[in-house]
């Protein structure tokens, strides 16, 4: 499996939208296929209009804040003696996290289209709470859909979410988390499809979500390539971008700009409880491909193809799945993944809250924990570069529990 | 020489009726009541549709999801599903038998290992609710070669054009999607304008025999009358349900509600 030089990422599919000849496509109902062909026509015009493309990076400067802070993170380098550990502060987006992005983005095409109502999934309840959000700034009405476990688990979002005046629902079939949030607001999609915009939460679903998500994530390497480069006058020789994968829309959005640069990259899935058989990391664990929510992916399932049961700490990441495009990068050889537990997840949470004035959330908290285990082993020389893409405010109740207190 | 599927359609003509197709999950309430279920509507039906259940359906409402979560609680596999098509074809040889359900099982399975146990079991026909038009084009093919039907999908959102080339590519039987609705919603579209969109695609090939599905219940079966075929399916899953709440025969209940449909369309 190859990447083809000069196109990017979100391009690499063939005419049936598989990346590699094997990721991606679009498994759907016939109901969809029109309102699917609409959305992607509409995209691919947007995507080269000039006029589009203005408002897009007017609101991502003056609603999203761009640049978002690009910081080393000096004590936690010193405590570690080895690698310079640097962040980029992703979490300083409006609303605390990357889906900002993703979520504005698609509330600009439903406007475009003409719809009125907008409905999305949400895990950890960031992209509910951005979608709320986006949608009360462009005169939305919006519909989020969340697993009862995670509404129960993620309090501090599904507030947000109702603040902005969105209607949560409490999705309970299944094992009440992402995946089951993801099939109910496709079947709500299904039934609606005439009237509502419909906005998957990450880097999944049928080949157009996947596209205009991580073509609203690219946003965040586009400012991190300026950053580098003012930092340290180049694109430094050993360079790790290392970020956490739930669905993948930020580990796609932080690397995007890099894909043709030497800068090494890699995705942390989430390993689950040390002591527990269940976990979130398809490609780490060697999950084989199916089919979900639309797309053929490398995913956590049995035998017969019935989508197995997940467990992590972190809601965002708490996925069976993982987007086509990290498959194929994976098969191509261009990222590598691994995944940390959720015991190394609340302990890099610890440390780099207590060292330094960021406190990222359990789903970044994966990706530092790779970043700890790595840096001491590296020269002074190398660069590590981590994807803060959320706050821990959202995981207070959980870290309490589990630590005994919480600090930010 | 005609499939069973184009036979039966044949039939019902003949009787100046719709064929009555009904939809029930492999393994609901559990493996020998899903057969005893199959044997006894059968008496009525005219083709059965049999759903091999997936435990993240897309496209399926809350009856036919809780049907499917019962039957893979008792722990239903594919091969259960192979056996009970088997064991119903050894008492009912003629009577078409359409599995449904979702692709990955069958990506699972390997597509031509899925294929020659349909064949082995005396499976007639295929509807695969997450593999569209043209995407399903080998597909079909290597079923058209088996003799096994692969049945496409129309929906009130497929464009004029493309339903010509989807009946075109499309073996003994279309399947027309009545509303914008997963599974089981209630109808919110009138039958007039249900039938007028009907009419329309018969224009486009009036030897095609097309069904309708989707929100049809004993209720409003009559004011569809005039189509090829229809299909009824949550408001059988929603029966066995209730039986089971009730701790009744859901066999029993089942032949009951069979019965009354056949009546309105008869
Ligand atoms: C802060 C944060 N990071 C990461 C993720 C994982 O999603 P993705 O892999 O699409 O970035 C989520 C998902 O909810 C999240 O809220």
């Amino acid at each position: 499996m190859k990447i083809k030089k000069g196109v990017s990422l979100i391009d690499q599919h063939d005419k049936n939208f598989m990346y590699g000849g094997k990721f991606g496509g679009n498994f759907i109902p016939e109901t969809l296929k029109k309102p699917i062909d609409d959305l992607t026509k509409l995209f691919s015009k947007l995507r080269r209009e000039k006029k589009f493309l203005n408002e897009r990076d007017y609101h991502f400067q003056t609603y999203v804040g761009a640049p978002t802070p690009f910081i080393k993170l000096e004590n936690l380098t010193d405590r570690l003696g080895g690698a310079q550990i640097y962040a980029k502060v992703v979490s300083e987006a409006n609303g605390g996290a990357h889906k900002i992005y993703n979520a504005t983005v698609h509330c600009l095409i439903a406007k475009r289209a003409g719809k009125k109502f907008i409905v999305g999934d949400t895990g950890a309840g960031y992209a509910g709470k951005m979608l709320s959000m986006a949608a009360k700034k462009f005169g939305l009405k919006c519909k989020i859909f969340m697993g009862a476990k995670d509404i129960k688990r993620q309090r501090p979002n599904v507030e947000a979410m109702k603040k902005n005046g969105a209607e949560v629902v409490p999705v309970t079939t299944g094992s009440q988390t992402l995946v089951d949030a993801v099939s109910e607001c496709m079947r709500y999609w299904v039934s609606n499809c005439d009237l509502v915009h419909n906005c998957i939460g990450s880097t999944v679903g049928p080949n157009i979500f996947i596209k205009i998500c991580a073509w609203s994530t690219a946003q965040i390497s586009r400012e991190l390539m300026i950053q580098v480069k003012d930092e340290f006058g180049k694109i430094p020789k050993k360079l790790k971008l290392i970020n956490c994968v739930g669905g993948g829309s930020s580990a796609a959005g932080f690397w995007n700009e890099f894909m043709n640069t030497n800068a090494e990259f890699i995705g942390v899935e989430a390993g689950g409880p040390k002591n527990s058989k269940l976990h979130a990391a398809p490609l780490t664990n060697g999950s084989k491909i199916g089919i979900l929510h639309g797309a053929a992916q490398y995913v956590i399932q049995d035998k017969e193809g019935q989508i197995g049961s997940t467990e992590s700490i972190s809601a965002g990441l708490d996925y069976p799945g993982i987007s086509p495009l990290h498959c194929f990068l994976k098969d191509a050889k261009r990222a590598r993944y691994t995944s940390a537990s959720d015991e190394d997840a609340l302990k890099a949470y610890e440390l780099v809250s207590k060292l330094e004035n960021i406190s990222p959330s359990l789903e970044p908290s994966h990706a530092f924990a790779e970043a700890i285990r790595l840096a001491p082993k590296l020269k002074s020389s190398e660069v590590i570069i981590v994807n803060s893409c959320g706050d821990s405010l959202k995981d207070k109740d959980i870290i309490k529990q589990r630590l005994g207190s919480y600090i930010r | 020489m005609k499939s069973r599927i184009a036979l039966a359609f044949d039939k019902c003509k003949k009787e100046k009726r719709p064929a009555l197709i009904t939809y029930t999950v492999a393994g609901d309430n559990s493996k020998s009541n899903s057969l005893k279920i199959l044997n006894k509507i059968s008496q009525h039906a005219d083709i059965l549709e049999l759903g091999f259940p997936h435990n993240t359906p897309i496209a399926d409402g809350g009856q036919i999801q809780g049907s499917s979560y019962r039957a893979l609680k008792k722990g239903i596999k594919l091969k259960d599903v192979f056996q009970i098509v088997k064991k119903f074809k050894k008492i009912n040889p003629n009577k078409p038998i359409i599995l449904m359900g979702y692709f990955n099982l069958i990506y699972q399975c390997g597509e031509n290992n899925f294929l020659k146990n349909c064949k082995d079991s005396g499976v007639d026909g295929l509807i695969i609710v997450d593999l569209p038009y043209p995407e399903n084009k080998l597909f079909a093919k290597k079923c058209k070669k088996k003799f096994i039907s692969f049945i496409q999908l129309l929906a009130p959102t497929t464009t004029k054009n493309r339903m010509r080339q989807i009946i075109r590519d499309s073996h003994d039987m279309v399947y027309y999607i009545s509303m914008l609705s997963t599974t089981g919603g209630k109808l919110k579209v009138s039958s007039k304008k249900i039938i007028k969109n009907y009419n329309n695609i018969k224009k486009i090939n009036n030897k095609i025999n097309l069904v309708i599905g989707f929100g049809i219940t004993d209720k409003n079966i009559r004011s569809l009358k005039s189509a090829n075929g229809l299909v009824v399916g949550s408001l059988l899953c929603k029966i066995i349900t209730n039986s089971i709440q009730k701790r009744q025969n859901p066999v029993t209940n089942l032949n009951k509600m069979l019965y009354k449909l056949k009546k309105e369309i008869s």
